[in-house]
């Protein structure tokens, strides 16, 4: 099932590509390809690939239980908030939080991953700061 | 007496204090992350790229820096193979089947010297294969026209879908997927955006490091959330270590021998080090009398495929540097940062940038004496860095990966994107669909579309040109072969198994 729909979503995907590479205008000067033609032998190969995979599925993946799910979801949140917050809260204080939680889904103890989170955070931002000299804020700017 | 002088002008780069001393650091850090379990060479310098790049190392530098790191890693993938039952990555796969074994039965020490030894065979063998036959390829490489480029590519995507994957759609999706998203920004010939949704974040394209990073680093963490605890292999105590030397006399022939299977599966454009080690093995188990040893702690089935994958580790840098075609995982990630630096690797790189060539040439050669040094002697030391605990390291490794790209662009887009591409990363693994040939698609995507189209240009639009030389229908032909034959050669390998 998996397999089918994957199949089905590229096809789809490759269709609006194809569509949209047509839409591209031809050069007026020796360019007798263009940028459209290689597009759309892409998407072409693909839409066969995902015709092949909607007809002959490989057996079902083992997926993880919902549960699993739910702290994949949890961990993709954290590091897109992670992603905001670089720039505005500087480097420590997200590092510390999101290293923490990230270490609270593998292992669930307060405590320890609060710990791991902090000390992470300094040493890697003594690493990046001091030892490769990168242009990192340790606080907001304001503070 | 050329090779000589080349020879010559590497040393004297090499050897330079600072060059030697990024040696000796990206051999020990390589060492570290091929032996932290499930951090293999690919995803270690993935990571290590971004980083490496904002330090403002020159090329040479470098590039010395991360094929340390390489070599590093495949050679310290055998650790916690041995030990752990965990292979670092796949091509270190071979090496649980009997290094397990043999470690069990309290021999661990010996498992680890040998193997060292064995991956130090095989490393310097293919650096000297290496140092022989990419100043030839490079020659052969001159008569490339555009045609013959649009053929290699070709020929690249098709082996890497073919061996290395179990289904060639499933490859060629990912294919497609690579040079889907190559596509994506400003066409560099006619100055026309495309695929960018009017996006202004899109305009200059997806920067390959930001999908390297998320589908090899990224997507690794998912991964291990996923099947924390599941893998509950209990670990082996390395005890004393001391050097075997009648295993390592005994099984010096297969040492050779799978170095030079090792070094030719590594030079097949896309087949890479998880075939050479398997082919090194397989070899190996087939001429043994007693093949019922193998998978028991046989010592050979420990040095086949150890000096097989270092040895095609260093057979895959070959296309990549006469032809910037990579022939495995990593090297497109060496690729990548070759691309960064702005060099460009083909048959040029050789005459015009000689500095750089030989200078990594000799370097390798000196950095297999440390790794020896490193792994043999030390193994100790770094057999520690297994303890290391999984909550520690994984947000370490994420932090890495976001702090490498932010630095890079210092754009929140970029971050969103490389976690776009982690998430995208754990669906394609969990269905079995290969992520190299998306990297190696997004690496040569835009070269290969320019080929095409200069090819078409010269010909005046006729098709007919892409197969007008002896060189390009060669190329031609060998990539139908390397899409058709693995049908074949698994068929075989079924039949062959039960038995």
């Amino acid at each position: 099932m998996s397999d089918r729909i994957t199949g089905l979503l590229t096809i789809c995907v490759a269709l609006a590509f194809f569509a949209s590479a047509t839409q591209l205008e031809l050069p007026f000067f020796s360019d007798p390809l263009g940028p459209k033609a290689f597009p759309m032998a892409v998407s072409g190969v693909a839409i066969i690939a995902g015709i092949m995979m909607l007809v002959r599925p490989d057996q079902e993946p083992e997926w993880p239980v919902l549960s699993t799910f739910i702290k994949l979801f949890i961990t993709t949140l954290i590091l897109v908030i992670y992603a905001y917050s670089l720039k505005p809260l500087g480097f420590i204080i997200p590092t510390a939080l999101a290293s923490a939680a990230i270490s609270y889904q593998i292992k669930p103890d307060l405590w320890k991953s609060m710990i791991i989170g902090g000390s992470l955070s300094v040493v890697l931002f003594l690493i990046f700061k001091f030892g490769l000299g990168l242009g990192l804020y340790a606080f907001p700017k304001s503070f | 007496m050329e090779l000589l002088a080349n020879l010559a002008l590497g040393f004297s780069v090499a050897l330079s204090p600072n060059t030697l001393m990024l040696a000796v650091i990206g051999c020990i850090l390589g060492t570290v992350i091929g032996a932290l379990p499930g951090l293999g060479p690919s995803n270690g310098v993935a990571i290590l790229i971004p980083l490496s790049f904002s330090l403002g190392l020159d090329a040479t530098a470098a590039l010395v820096l991360m094929t340390s790191v390489y070599y590093g890693a495949m050679y310290g993938g055998r650790i916690s193979s041995i030990l752990l039952n965990i292979p670092g990555d796949e091509p270190a796969m071979m090496t649980t089947l009997d290094g397990y074994p043999m470690a069990k039965k309290g021999q661990a020490g010996n498992a680890l010297v040998l193997s060292g030894v064995a991956s130090f065979v095989g490393a310097f063998l293919a650096t000297i294969g290496l140092m022989l036959l990419a100043p030839i390829l490079a020659r052969v490489a001159f008569l490339f026209g555009p045609a013959e480029y649009f053929a290699l590519y070709l020929l690249a995507f098709c082996t890497l879908g073919g061996l290395g994957s179990k289904n060639q759609t499933k490859a060629a999706l990912s294919v497609c997927l690579g040079l889907g998203i190559a596509m994506i920004g400003v066409d560099k010939s006619t100055g026309m955006t495309r695929f960018t949704g009017d996006n202004l974040h899109l305009y200059d394209g997806i920067d390959f490091l930001v999908a390297i990073v998320g589908l090899f680093a990224v997507s690794e963490v998912f991964i291990f959330i996923e099947s924390h605890g599941k893998n509950s292999s209990i670990g082996v105590k390395l005890e004393k270590v001391t050097i075997p030397f009648r295993m390592i006399f005994e099984t010096r022939w297969t040492m050779l021998r799978s170095s030079i299977i090792g070094f030719v599966a590594g030079v097949l454009p896309g087949a890479g080090a998880s075939l050479g080690s398997f082919l090194a093995y397989m070899s190996e188990k087939s001429l043994a009398k007693e093949k019922d040893k193998f998978g028991t702690g046989e010592p050979k089935g420990i040095a086949a495929p150890e000096a097989g994958n270092n040895s095609a580790a260093g057979g895959a840098l070959v296309p990549m540097l006469t032809l910037g075609v990579p022939g495995s995982g990593t090297t497109a990630v060496l690729l990548a940062l070759l691309m960064t630096l702005n060099i460009t690797p083909g048959p040029l790189l050789f005459t015009e940038r000689p500095e750089v060539v030989w200078g990594l040439i000799a370097s390798l050669l000196i950095a297999n004496f440390v790794l020896l040094v490193l792994n043999v002697p030390m193994v100790k030391i770094f057999s520690r860095v297994l303890q290391v605990p999984a909550a520690i390291l994984l947000p370490g490794v994420t932090m890495i990966s976001f702090v490498g790209i932010y630095s890079l662009s210092g754009s929140y887009f970029d971050l969103l994107l490389m976690i776009l591409f982690g998430v995208a990363g754990f669906f394609l693994r969990k269905m079995d669909i290969p992520t190299v040939p998306v990297i190696l698609g997004i690496l040569l995507g835009g070269h290969m579309e320019v080929s095409l189209r200069r090819a078409m240009v010269l010909s005046d639009g006729d098709w007919t040109y892409l197969f007008a030389s002896p060189i390009s229908i060669g190329l031609w032909v060998a990539a139908f072969l390397g899409f058709i034959a693995p049908i074949f050669l698994r068929r075989f390998l079924t039949i062959s198994k039960p038995q």
